[in-house]
């Protein structure tokens, strides 16, 4: 492997300690690697700890065993959320487990980038795939915003877009719990002010950010990540669209409810001065 | 029973028709090459399966099943021959076991059946439709004998028709489309791609096929073996070389400096993985593969020690 950030010592036993059939080569049917695992999580390590400085509370609202579907808010102009909350599920849960997100499908075209995440556990955003992680009794992350979530601009920060359904239909059929959480901070580390449109559509991305400093670097901002009480809904995924609806509303509503606490709990800081920006 | 094979004397028929004799079937074997060493209890026929003559082996012998192995991939000869081999012939074949009463029909067909794209998720399942036809020019005969295989099970509902669309194949005799791919001691991929590859034991193989037969399967089904494991590791553990080529370069690399062939629409099977479902296969026939990925990989590999 080339691109090797040393690994982590507690980071390696955590990877260890996960609960995943993986073969004599580190390998696991989906083609997640101990050793990519490793390294990739040695790097979201040090951002967690160091550079985001993450505060995570309620991740005992997470099983520890079986499949469940963790489900936020997506925000920032990069999936640092994501990031984030891969890193908190491994590092603060024990057994530590690892989080599986559903990747936007261009990076599977990428050189390099559909390696790495595939090799990490991160797959393509396929109902398929969630559907085969799920039956095999892992942990899905899931951002029902998508793309138009982590594409907001700044001025709406913190308003939660447009869910998409497909997530409770799917918690249904598999019997999933879904376990909300609000990933503060996000927003003001990589504020969107515009989007560059045409030059994505150039590259095949949904869309390029533009920070009010240029670059599309992440800010070290504090970030914190609330996790809240998980929703158990009863059904077979076929019920019809009023229904389904109402329990994506019932989603939304508990993540509303955890953004809000979380930016009390930040200006609380705040005002204490224990935080900054 | 008396059990005709197509391509008998293809490793995998081989293997098969072996099997067979040794749980007491009678064959009668059907392949354009010749197969001298063949068993007692095999009979062997060198005919082409879409001339006259094999229409009599059905009718004089009147067999009661039929395995049609005799399909060829790109690797093997030109693109009319070969739609005349895959879809001319699998064509006579069910005919022929329509005519001649045959009870029970087999069709191996291949797992590459699915095509390889980004978009396309791992384990697909049997209901999953076929992209191959518009990424892979070259593959696109073997998914039309495929759909017309499984199309005999409506329009012949009397014969039981089996689909299999096995993974590779991999084991000692180093025959077959992954083996070729890994023949050189330089493996050509694509830069910054590393897709997973499904392969089972060829001796799993012809096991999956004679249980389909005992357990006289309907329908369309996929065969795999062990769990699927990255290209990158296929390569080392089979004590291969990678060649990571810039995919722009790739295409006009392949064929010379010691690299194998492959069409440019197989440059999206070394870029992306085809994986599929096969649990539907498990659950009917109780089959489970006897090779794990590693020990068929050492088989693979171990070959290439005689053969020095």
């Amino acid at each position: 492997m080339k691109w090797k950030f040393p690994m982590d010592e507690e980071v390696f036993d955590r990877v260890q300690r996960l609960e995943i059939p993986f073969n004599a080569y580190g390998l696991d049917s989906f083609g997640t690697s101990t050793e990519y695992l490793g390294h990739f999580f040695s790097a979201l390590a040090w951002f967690y700890r160091h550079y985001f400085d993450v505060s995570t509370f309620g991740i005992e609202n997470v099983p520890a065993r079986g499949r469940a579907m963790v489900v936020g808010n997506h925000s920032g102009g990069l999936p640092v959320d994501g990031a984030m909350v891969l890193a908190s599920l491994l590092l603060e849960m024990d057994p530590p487990r690892l989080g599986q997100g559903m990747v936007e499908k261009f990076a599977n075209r990428w050189p390099f980038v559909s390696q790495i995440f595939a090799r990490v556990g991160q797959l393509t955003g396929l109902p398929e795939h969630a559907e085969h992680l799920l039956q095999a009794d892992r942990l899905l992350m899931v951002f029902p915003e998508g793309a138009r979530g982590t594409g907001k601009l700044y001025r709406d920060k913190y308003k939660l877009v447009r869910f998409g359904t497909g997530f409770v239909r799917l918690a249904l059929q598999t019997n999933t719990p879904i376990v909300p959480f609000a990933f503060i901070g996000g927003e003001e580390a990589i504020p969107t002010i515009f989007h560059l449109e045409s030059a994505a559509r150039l590259i095949g991305v949904p869309y390029i950010p533009v920070a009010p400093y240029l670059l599309p670097i992440p800010r070290p901002v504090r970030c914190q990540i609330f996790y809240g009480e998980p929703l158990l809904f009863e059904g077979n995924g076929n019920e019809s669209d009023d229904i389904i609806e109402g329990y994506v509303a019932e989603v939304q509503e508990s993540i509303r409810g955890l953004i809000e606490q979380g930016r009390a709990w930040r200006r609380s800081e705040f005002s204490r001065g224990r935080i900054h920006a | 029973m008396l059990v005709l094979i197509t391509g008998i004397s293809s490793q995998i028929g081989r293997l098969v028709a072996a099997q067979l004799v040794a749980q007491g079937h009678q064959i009668l074997g059907v392949d354009r090459r010749p197969w001298p060493s063949a068993p007692a209890g095999v009979e062997m026929f060198e005919v082409d399966i879409r001339k006259r003559r094999a229409e009599d082996i059905f009718r004089t012998r009147q067999p009661d099943a039929v395995i049609h192995l005799a399909t060829v991939t790109h690797l093997a000869v030109n693109p009319q021959e070969r739609y005349r081999i895959n879809l001319g012939g699998t064509r006579a074949i069910f005919d022929h076991c329509h005519t001649y009463g045959v009870r029970q029909a087999i069709f191996v067909g291949r797992h590459t059946f699915y095509g390889a794209d980004a978009d396309l998720p791992l384990f697909c399942s049997e209901s999953e439709p076929p992209i191959a036809m518009a990424t892979f020019q070259e593959l696109a005969d073997m998914v039309a004998a495929d759909l017309f295989a499984g199309s005999a099970l409506w329009r012949y509902p009397e014969i039981d028709t089996a689909v299999l669309r096995f993974c590779y194949a991999l084991g000692p005799s180093q025959t077959g489309t992954l083996a070729s791919y890994l023949r050189g001691p330089r493996v050509p991929t694509a830069m910054g791609f590393d897709p997973l590859y499904q392969f089972m034991h060829e001796e799993d193989v012809s096991r999956a096929i004679c249980l389909a037969l005992d357990e006289k399967l309907r329908g369309v089904f996929n065969v795999a073996g062990p769990q699927p494991i990255p290209l990158s590791l296929l390569i080392r553990a089979t004590g291969r070389q990678r060649l990571a080529i810039p995919e722009p370069l790739l295409g006009p690399m392949l064929g010379r400096f010691g690299l194998p062939y492959l069409p440019p629409g197989a440059i999206n099977h070394v870029k992306y993985s085809v994986v599929v479902d096969d649990s539907a296969f498990r659950q009917r026939t109780g089959f489970t593969h006897e090779f794990d990925e590693i020990e068929t990989m050492n088989a693979f590999r171990q070959a290439d020690r005689a053969g020095d």
